[in-house]
């Protein structure tokens, strides 16, 4: 599982870690079952505070991207649930948003970005199972 | 043992310590709870080293309390000192030594020294057992004083300013330790810093300090959630001596202005909407900018 915590936005290093992993679940990098590294495991290759990832793997149980069992570790759950398509839209929100500013600044019209990213879709089609 | 009871690993309360007629530190107060690992940040000359040496019972308090374990640094050195491991940026390490001298040397001193762990952590930093401490590098020598402020497994692992001028793989092996000490054994870790970024990394609980006092002490996350960073555009130009209530700090010019405010955010963007602003980006400061600005706030 690859997760990267950077220092220089204000954003808690906990909220990062989990976002990441709800990232990977959404993306399908991270499949229902998968283990999750041990806390004592993660911290020390992120290099933060044990107590941190304790905190991003609760905040990932409360809202049911993950569970553990009891004794073991922890799971990612089986979430065929809303969460997961919601979590992927707000994903994709925050990518589509950065490609409309760079857009605007290139004096590219929404519609015409729509054009691009139809051609772009059919274009890649064939390769996509990867 | 009779300090199991007590919850906190370091007490202080309302200290004060003059030196001549300046006030180095400033009726302060901070608590460091057991098995979690304690950040204390603030300019150089802020008080940070003077704090520390009264956790080591090197400068008595000249008023207040102060409480390692729930002992007096001063009247009971042996009990304080034992549980501490102290690792200072002046480390003073007896040069003609030998790196294998040095840890039989310390060992002896520590009924509770772990020579299978030592060895673990020589090999591990690289240590030559051979070597004299004075043809140490920088880095190696600060690696030497980590190795015996560690391998008696304290119970407190005190930290001053310990990557300051270090390179980046060495200050990595202090960090590792850091973690090490709270992951594995629930141990206590007060370090002080003034790079924030290795603070934000791994410190749970944070103290801010500026001209001897402390501003600013809680969960790191409670004080970055707490901050937040807001561009304020004004229909017209405003003065540069502009000043909005409840913000920290306010830069910019014109129209445009970017504030830092603590908690007191509805208090600012209704101010500035009195004065015909509005809020047109906000978003949460990196710990860097909220030291930047109470430092500002603090001088004026």
């Amino acid at each position: 599982m690859q997760v990267h915590v950077s220092t220089g936005d204000g954003v808690p290093i906990y909220l990062q870690i989990a976002n990441q992993v709800k990232y990977l679940v959404a993306s399908g990098r991270l499949a229902p079952g998968d283990e999750l590294p041990p806390i004592r495991v993660l911290a020390h290759q992120l290099l933060v505070n044990p107590n941190t990832v304790a905190r991003a793997y609760l905040e990932l149980e409360r809202e049911g991207v993950v569970h553990k069992r009891h004794g073991s570790g922890t799971y990612v759950s089986d979430v065929g649930s809303p969460l997961a398509r919601k979590e992927r839209l707000k994903i994709l929100s925050e990518r589509v948003d950065a490609l409309l500013a760079e857009a605007r600044n290139l004096n590219v019209e929404p519609l015409e970005l729509l054009k691009v990213i139809k051609e772009r879709s059919q274009s890649i089609q064939p390769k996509e199972n990867k | 043992m009779n300090t199991s009871a007590e919850p906190n690993a370091v007490e202080i309360t309302g200290l004060n310590r003059k030196f001549g007629p300046k006030l180095a530190l400033n009726h302060v107060s901070l608590q460091v709870k057991r098995g979690r690992v304690f950040g204390l940040v603030g300019a150089n000359g802020a008080g940070k080293t003077t704090l520390i040496k009264h956790l080591l019972g090197r400068l008595k308090a000249e008023s207040g309390l102060v409480r390692v374990f729930g002992f007096d640094p001063v009247a009971d050195p042996v009990a304080v000192l034992s549980r501490i491991g102290y690792l200072s940026e002046n480390l003073d390490l007896p040069a003609w030594m030998r790196v294998d001298e040095l840890l039989r040397y310390t060992a002896a001193f520590y009924p509770k020294w772990d020579t299978d762990y030592a060895e673990d952590l020589r090999r591990q930093f690289g240590l030559d057992p051979r070597a004299k401490i004075k043809t140490l590098s920088r880095g190696e020598h600060a690696k030497a004083g980590l190795l015996i402020a560690l391998a008696y497994r304290p119970e407190l692992l005190l930290l001053d300013e310990p990557s300051s001028g270090l390179d980046p793989m060495v200050r990595r092996d202090i960090l590792e330790a850091i973690i090490r000490t709270v992951a594995d054994e629930g141990r206590t870790v007060f370090f002080s810093s003034h790079l924030l970024e290795e603070v934000e990394r791994v410190a749970d609980d944070l103290a801010m300090m500026f001209n001897g006092k402390v501003v600013l002490a809680g969960p790191l996350d409670d004080v970055k959630e707490s901050h937040h960073r807001l561009v304020f555009r004004f229909d017209s130009p405003q003065a540069s001596t502009l000043k909005v209530p409840g913000v920290l700090s306010l830069t910019g010019g014109g129209q445009e202005w970017t504030a830092i405010c603590n908690g007191k955010r509805d208090e600012a963007v209704a101010a500035v909407a009195r004065a015909g602003g509005r809020v047109v980006a906000e978003d949460s400061p990196s710990l860097d900018e909220i030291f930047v600005a109470w430092a500002g706030a603090k001088t004026e």
